[in-house]
């Protein structure tokens, strides 16, 4: 949305620079629990996209000030590496930083059962390893599969997508050069099972109609993803599980 | 949980799983919109006589009144002790709930930072705050012996059905075994012996979900332990 280019980002075919359609997602790649130390963690790819997401509690809130008598907190911090941009990312917060951490603790909170742990804290580390655009969607997919991996309650999971416009064509998950390009890139994250919305920002200028249809193509997405996340929590107790008997507990 | 053996389904559920919509009555870790039952966290489905419900496969201990417990002491106030459960929140054991007279101030004479106990959850309330106790048969501070920690999700394994596989492992391996709610084992006996035993725990721990386990174990202790045979 910032700068301006000579690449055609959409060819007349409707094919796009990374050979996409229009409406077609990158490839998803999910594992649940790959950290040892973490109590729940996953890893995700989207595309060029790596993140790491790791939870910790729910634990003892500190500082105490943040303590919520009637519910548990949640606690974000979505961190960009150094070396997951090709310009080097100066560490550290950032506004941006803080927004994403920000927006995705609020998501997360509106799916889990937070009022069952008066006073806890969760907290969430999300660590961008390789970014190409859409990375606090990925980063927030990856961090209500760490959640669910930690066993903690939650109403559902939610997967995020972005959907955009560059070229003049509404496009499902842009990358980067769409993304920094184009005319508008809007992330959403949605409860699967009932279609509500968690999060929702727009950048850039669509018009209504090009509005609507780029948060169905997301949303479409966003359900594929679902099935993904769902098979990569699954997957990782499925081994076990095959020959799994009640015998005694 | 005892009628476990009429066929129950399982299945691997994940949060938001549509478990059931016919009415059963929902159990445990599980949450009810528009009248269907919905799974709320990871783990296998339990559908049984008492409605259906979820057995979670991780997470963290939560207390509950009359569990008995492992604790650490990781902290002395004057007329209390902060005790490590593995629980979301801090445990206080007041001098009133020990077994014995302690005078104000006087605290870091019966027991220390660092110091295990065998504790009873007396009481947790709405807001989550929880009260241990040390003033019930067998409660006592434990001495010598190690620890092992172990998810506890996985502790019903451990204890087996109405206790049979860790009743195998004490008579088997004749060693002193405490098994806490809280996923922490404390094992004290001979040398060689404890440390078949806490080979026999990680081995439950790890294969927590296959079947026939308490044969496995039974198995494993026999060709592990020095002098098995002659026993028998």
């Amino acid at each position: 949305m910032s700068g301006h280019t000579d690449m055609v980002l959409v060819d007349k075919k409707g094919i796009r620079i990374d050979g996409r359609t229009a409406d077609e997602h990158r490839a998803f790649k999910i594992e649940a629990g790959v950290l040892n130390n973490a109590d729940g963690s996953a890893y995700v790819e989207i595309g060029k996209n790596k993140v790491l997401a790791a939870v910790y509690g729910p634990r003892e809130c500190h500082p105490r000030h943040l303590q919520n008598p009637s519910k548990a907190i949640i606690q974000c911090k979505y961190n960009m590496e150094a070396f997951s941009v090709s310009d080097r990312k100066r560490p550290g917060p950032d506004r941006r930083s803080i927004e994403i951490s920000k927006i995705t603790a609020e998501a997360l909170e509106s799916v889990v059962l937070t009022e069952l742990y008066p006073r806890a804290s969760i907290d969430v580390y999300i660590e961008i390893l390789q970014a190409n655009a859409g990375t606090r969607c990925a980063g927030l997919t990856a961090a209500s599969v760490a959640l669910a991996d930690a066993g903690i309650p939650m109403r559902d999971i939610i997967p995020a997508c972005a959907a955009g416009k560059a070229d003049g064509k509404v496009l499902l998950d842009l990358n980067k050069e769409e993304d920094n390009f184009g005319d508008a890139d809007v992330p959403i994250a949605i409860i699967p099972s009932t279609d509500e919305i968690v999060l929702l920002q727009m950048d850039g200028n669509m018009t209504r109609r090009e509005f609507d249809k780029a948060i169905k193509m997301a949303m479409g997405a966003c359900h594929e993803l679902y099935d993904v996340q769902k098979d990569a929590l699954k997957r990782r107790y499925s081994v076990d599980c095959k020959e799994a008997e009640p015998d005694e507990q | 949980m005892e009628k476990r053996n009429v066929k129950p389904s399982r299945e691997v559920v994940v949060p938001g799983d549509l478990l059931d919509d016919s009415g059963n009555r929902p159990g445990e870790n599980t949450y009810v919109r528009d009248g269907k039952t919905y799974a709320s966290v990871l783990g296998v489905k339990n559908v049984n006589s008492n409605g259906i419900s979820v057995i979670p496969l991780g997470g963290q201990y939560m207390p509950v009144a009359g569990d008995t417990v492992i604790g650490v002491i990781n902290d002395i106030g004057s007329s209390n002790w902060m005790v490590d459960i593995c629980a979301p929140y801090p445990a206080p054991l007041h001098v009133n709930e020990v077994p014995w007279r302690v005078e104000f101030g006087d605290t870091a004479r019966y027991l220390n930072i660092g110091n295990v106990v065998m504790l009873k959850v007396l009481m947790v309330d709405e807001s989550k705050k929880i009260q241990v106790t040390m003033n019930d048969s067998g409660l006592r501070r434990l001495e010598g012996g190690q620890i092992v920690e172990i998810p506890y999700a996985k502790v019903s394994r451990v204890i087996g059905k109405s206790g049979s596989m860790i009743q195998m492992i004490k008579n088997m391996t004749d060693c002193r075994i405490f098994v806490g709610q809280n996923g922490r084992i404390w094992i004290d006996g001979d040398d060689e012996r404890a440390t078949v035993a806490v080979q026999a725990i990680e081995m439950i721990e790890a294969n927590a979900q296959s079947s026939n386990l308490t044969e496995k174990v039974k198995a494993f202790l026999e060709k592990n332990l020095p002098d098995s045979n002659e026993e028998e």
